[in-house]
């Protein structure tokens, strides 16, 4: 059984890594989930989250916003729409993040005349951004 | 016949000019060289993102579920043209070429009684779109203060577009802007990004069966806006490159022209010193043969 698999995570702006993993956490929008080399074809969106990344040489941790991953027969795909390595994150980030997904919230609510759908989504991503400051000890003042 | 001082005054400022041009073809070269950089290291994304989606699409895109950014809202009516370009010019022909080829475009939807909106991005399209079809421009977005473009500005302009959509303003849309082959070569381009089309990969017995999470039309609606933002974010960063690519061809034809000049006119300033000196020698000599 192979104990490894491809990994790339790329975002629109570049590729910020790829090379052979044993184990992936994708914080997908369902749940997280833990990806091993032989995993079932999948493909499922992300929510902001910490993306895990285990590998021979140790653990990486990457924080990614919207997104989707693909994982298939030869490894695992990561598409963020922006990814940060978790050691470069700060404060700063965390804050303008959150406070677009605010201002976001905000903006929906007035647009559609608080219609369940669209502003759910909105508080959901809010609470997400929220929560994973939370993970990572960048809370949001 | 022009004087001596006005010629070498001509020569020193022809100089000048073609130290500028020079500069700002080198500029241009080290613009260009992370211009394309840049537009390589989105590649993988674009890639990706396209196969996932043509997937998707040939799944879902059959059914009557469809989103409507997919489907269309079934009506051709009112078209959106995107019209991309630079926010500054000396780039030779560059931004001409793209405004040409969206002026072809909307006088032909204009002759199939179509309506057209305009949404420029970038100073130079707007200011030359304006004198012919000023009145169906709908908006402009200025990234006169973007250094280095970003995922967030095409995600702004994105954003735009999925408003005026979702507002019912228009039915089609498609961006225009020059797809960078090499430095001399950038090709005009127009793409419809409204509804997508991707193309569907080659479907065959060893494709691949997906489990979705949450559902394929979830995944499906909540990909098609990043798309057109991905669509749109390659589009610049082509451009970027094409600009960049366009102003350095320029900026060397301007630099070999201002060469040549200077080579006449130093030519034109040598025989003319000469002819001044050969005046004043026969007016010495018959002056002293006269006496």
């Amino acid at each position: 059984m192979a104990d490894t698999m491809q990994f790339d995570l790329v975002s629109p702006e570049k590729s910020l890594a790829s090379g052979p993993v044993t184990a992936v956490q994708i914080p997908g929008a369902d749940g997280d989930m833990t990806v091993m080399p032989l995993h079932a074809p999948t493909i499922t969106t992300l929510r902001p989250g910490v993306l895990r990344v285990e590998a021979s040489a140790g653990t990486t941790e990457y924080v990614v916003t919207g997104g989707f991953a693909e994982i298939n027969a030869e490894g695992v795909s990561v598409l963020a729409e922006r990814a940060i390595a978790k050691g470069d994150m700060t404060a700063d980030d965390m804050a303008s993040m959150v406070a677009d997904a605010r201002a976001e919230l905000n903006n929906v609510k007035e647009v559609f005349d608080n219609q369940p759908g669209p502003v759910d989504d909105a508080a959901k991503l809010l609470a997400d951004m929220v929560a994973m400051g939370d993970e990572i000890g960048l809370s949001a003042k | 016949m022009p004087n001596l001082k006005d010629l070498k005054n001509r020569i020193a400022s022809v100089k000048n000019t073609r130290k500028i041009t020079k500069a700002m073809q080198m500029v241009a070269a080290a613009k260009l060289r992370r211009a394309q950089e840049a537009a390589e290291q989105s590649r993988p994304y674009t890639e990706r993102f396209n196969a996932v989606m043509g997937g998707l699409a040939a799944s879902v895109g059959g059914s009557g579920s469809a989103p409507k950014l997919l489907s269309g809202t079934g009506s051709d009516q009112v078209q959106l043209l995107v019209v991309m370009t630079s926010e500054r010019g000396l780039c030779g022909g560059f931004n001409t070429n793209i405004v040409k080829k969206a002026k072809t475009h909307a006088a032909k939807l204009i002759a199939d009684g179509k309506d057209v909106k305009i949404l420029t991005v970038g100073k130079k399209g707007r200011d030359q779109m304006k004198r012919e079809f000023g009145q169906y421009s709908v908006g402009h977005v200025d990234l006169t203060d973007v250094k280095r473009i970003g995922y967030t500005d095409a995600q702004g302009i994105a954003k735009d577009v999925l408003a005026r959509f979702d507002a019912d303003e228009f039915d089609v849309a498609t961006i225009f802007f020059a797809q960078f082959v090499n430095v001399v070569t950038q090709i005009p381009t127009a793409q419809q990004i409204i509804p997508a089309s991707f193309e569907a990969p080659e479907v065959d017995a060893t494709a691949t069966l997906y489990d979705y999470e949450p559902s394929e039309e979830a995944i499906l609606a909540d990909l098609l806006p990043r798309g057109v933002a991905t669509a749109i974010f390659s589009a610049l960063l082509e451009n970027g490159a094409s600009e960049q690519g366009a102003r350095m061809s320029a900026m060397d034809n301007a630099t070999r022209n201002a060469g040549e000049m200077i080579d006449k006119l130093t030519i034109q300033y040598n025989r003319s010193r000469q002819a001044v000196i050969t005046n004043e020698l026969i007016e010495i000599i018959s002056g002293a043969e006269a006496l």
